[in-house]
């Protein structure tokens, strides 16, 4: 009973609060927020709601190849969206490819994140010649753009690593790649922010009274530099898949045995002059419908968040 | 002034080594250089002796120091993949890369700059939305599914223009130039739009937010009151005042454009640097990558450093304090 008069009023407290009156003025916010749960749980569920296992080789039938929409004529119940040149139905590919896109969108924001924050706190806290040092490191890394490092980090690893072994690795070396090359912009806010945040009282206390400066800046700094870090995130999330979307596009990303969002693309872009659209136009739109609902979820949530606005 | 063009060259110059050093750094760690040199059965005192004869036993800062002096007369070594030098195979795909980035570059900036002006003077219009909704849909669609959507549009479907390659090309010395004929200029539309569209939005929607700011200042309404023209209040007064920010992100935008390449001349086949690198990276081909990438930093240290001196054109104000504030 207690709990679930605590559970209640939570709810409510989140109910009454600006940004959900302004996440429910928005129509487009909410459309956008709906569009992205839905593509989430489809990725998520892809198991148990995908009306075929794609990698199954057993159920795919090379007879189904080509087959159109079911609107179209010569279109099979079976395939809602058309089949591949494999036979495989391609609402099923979307659902398991956007999973993929999906995990190594959120895995590269995590660890540009993690690194992000670390030398941002580590640059803002103690200044100096770290703060030096990491400052000149993401002046370089900022002058160039985030696919082009990401290209370059999963060349370098191509060269290291034998073909065979690179397919099996190619999902944690895209999100090295991607995350290596997003963790600037968090470690300059997040450090512009620290240097804020030290010389008030309660850091200065904090310090009074013995507690150690690794402790300080993960218990007391940190909390306080989060919001401008949640934002960031939510727009990154939009680059991340983008990017890897763009580099399993050009063949380096995601392997077609685990074919991503952008592997599906690349794959339906050489039947296009043949006449067979679908395979390439229905996970172009889900990409490009997904990236522009985060985004706008990641418009909405800077202006929510930014008391100057209001 | 001076002190602020010594500190940015002092940084270029940074850039510029560290940059150097990784490429370094990719030829000598990422593979064994004689391995791919030699045959299997070449033995171990012929490898040794080459190995000494090339120098591949000195010390570190000696070997870094030839390599840049190397790169500094154009010598990048020979292609693993295609066995060729790879200052020829650069050279012979710049002239590709520069006219489509030219291309795309003007398209976006005299689009952007137009476009923005207009969605900023008259917010309210029903074409001043159209634009920015088209703009938000430009900003989320990822590159090569733009190309895809045009090549599916005007080549397959409506069959007016090539879907890839440069049509025929006029070598003018060892430039070769597409401008001159009527099928070089054709396939040269789609590609640009494609390559163009992303940056154009941007300016576009940087030019409308300034534009929004200044005509909300006072001495648009002085001016005003003066009785100018509009078209002197708009060309002169405020969009003069906008073109600071313009600029940086234009010409930043421009080194983005060389690297959005690589995805551009994937999708149409373009024979240019970017497709170039896409297949060594696929080939681990090493020394085409190294060369690339110091001739990308090359690229982006020189647009940095005009886009700084720029400023010193553009902007008296910044003249007063030596720039010093703000960097």
């Amino acid at each position: 009973m207690q709990i679930t008069v605590r559970f209640l009023d939570t709810f409510r407290r989140a109910a009454d609060s600006d940004i959900y009156f302004s996440f429910r003025s928005s129509r487009l916010v909410m459309l956008a927020a709906s569009v992205t749960a839905v593509y989430f749980l489809a990725a998520i569920f892809a198991p148990l709601i995908a009306p075929q296992n794609p990698f199954d080789l057993a159920s795919l039938q090379l007879l189904d190849a080509f087959t159109p929409p079911v609107w179209m004529e010569g279109g099979d119940w079976r395939f809602p969206l058309g089949a591949d040149d494999q036979g495989r139905d391609v609402l099923s590919t979307i659902m398991y490819g956007s999973r993929i896109s999906l995990a190594v969108g959120f895995l590269a924001v995590l660890l540009a994140m993690l690194i992000g924050i670390a030398a941002g706190l580590v640059s803002g806290y103690f200044g100096g010649t770290v703060d030096a040092v990491i400052m000149r490191i993401a002046d370089v890394q900022l002058s160039f753009p985030a696919i082009l490092i990401a290209l370059l980090i999963d060349g370098v690893t191509r060269g290291v690593v034998p073909k065979e072994e690179h397919d099996k690795i190619a999902f944690f070396v895209l999100i090295l790649a991607i995350g290596l090359s997003l963790w600037v912009q968090y470690a300059r806010t997040v450090r512009g922010s620290v240097m804020v945040e030290k010389n008030k009282e309660y850091v200065q206390a904090a310090r009074v009274i013995g507690i150690p400066p690794a402790l300080i800046l993960v218990r007391h700094v940190l909390p306080n530099v989060m919001g401008p870090v949640l934002v960031i995130s939510t727009i990154n999330l939009a680059i991340a898949i983008i990017t890897e979307a763009t580099l399993s596009f050009l063949g380096v990303g995601a392997p077609p045995t685990t074919p991503s969002l952008g592997t599906l693309i690349r794959v339906g872009n050489n039947f296009i002059f043949s006449g067979e659209w679908w395979i390439c136009i229905f996970p172009g739109f889900v990409l490009a419908t997904l990236v522009l609902a985060v985004n706008l979820l990641g418009d909405w949530l800077r202006d929510a968040l930014n008391p100057k606005l209001r | 002034m001076i002190a602020f063009i010594l500190r940015r060259l002092a940084q270029a110059v940074l850039v510029m080594l560290t940059v150097a050093f990784i490429a370094f750094a990719m030829f000598n760690f990422v593979g064994d250089p004689i391995n791919n040199m030699v045959g299997q059965d070449t033995s171990l005192q012929d490898r040794e002796a080459l190995r000494q004869s090339l120098g591949l036993n000195d010390p570190l800062v000696l070997r870094f120091g030839r390599f840049v002096a190397n790169a500094a007369q154009g010598e990048f070594g020979v292609s693993f993949r295609l066995a060729e030098p790879v200052s020829r195979l650069i050279l012979n795909a710049l002239p590709a890369t520069m006219e489509l980035a030219i291309v795309a570059a003007l398209l976006a900036v005299i689009f952007g700059v137009v476009l923005g002006v207009y969605t900023g003077l008259y917010p309210n219009r029903w074409l001043s939305r159209f634009f920015l909704t088209i703009s938000l849909i430009g900003v989320s669609l990822p590159t090569f599914l733009i190309g895809i959507l045009l090549i599916l549009v005007f080549a397959v479907l409506l069959g007016l223009l090539p879907s890839f390659g440069r049509g025929e090309v006029v070598r003018i010395g060892w430039w070769s130039t597409g401008f001159l004929t009527w099928s070089g200029i054709k396939a040269l539309i789609l590609p640009s739009i494609t390559l163009g569209l992303f940056q154009m939005t941007l300016i576009m929607r940087l030019v409308r937010s300034e534009m929004l700011e200044v005509m909300r200042a006072d001495y648009i309404k002085f001016a005003r009151a003066r009785g100018l023209t509009n078209r002197a209040i708009n060309f002169g007064h405020a969009l003069k005042n906008t073109l600071v920010p313009v600029i940086t992100i234009t010409g930043l935008q421009l080194g983005a454009i060389i690297a959005f390449a690589i995805i551009t001349e994937t999708v149409f086949q373009w024979p240019g640097m970017g497709l170039l690198f896409i297949q060594s990276v696929q080939f681990a081909d090493i020394p085409v990558m190294a060369t690339y990438l110091i001739l990308v930093a090359v690229i982006f240290v020189v647009i940095n450093l005009v886009v700084d001196l720029l400023y010193f054109a553009v902007d008296p104000r910044l003249r007063i304090d030596g720039g010093r504030s703000g960097h």
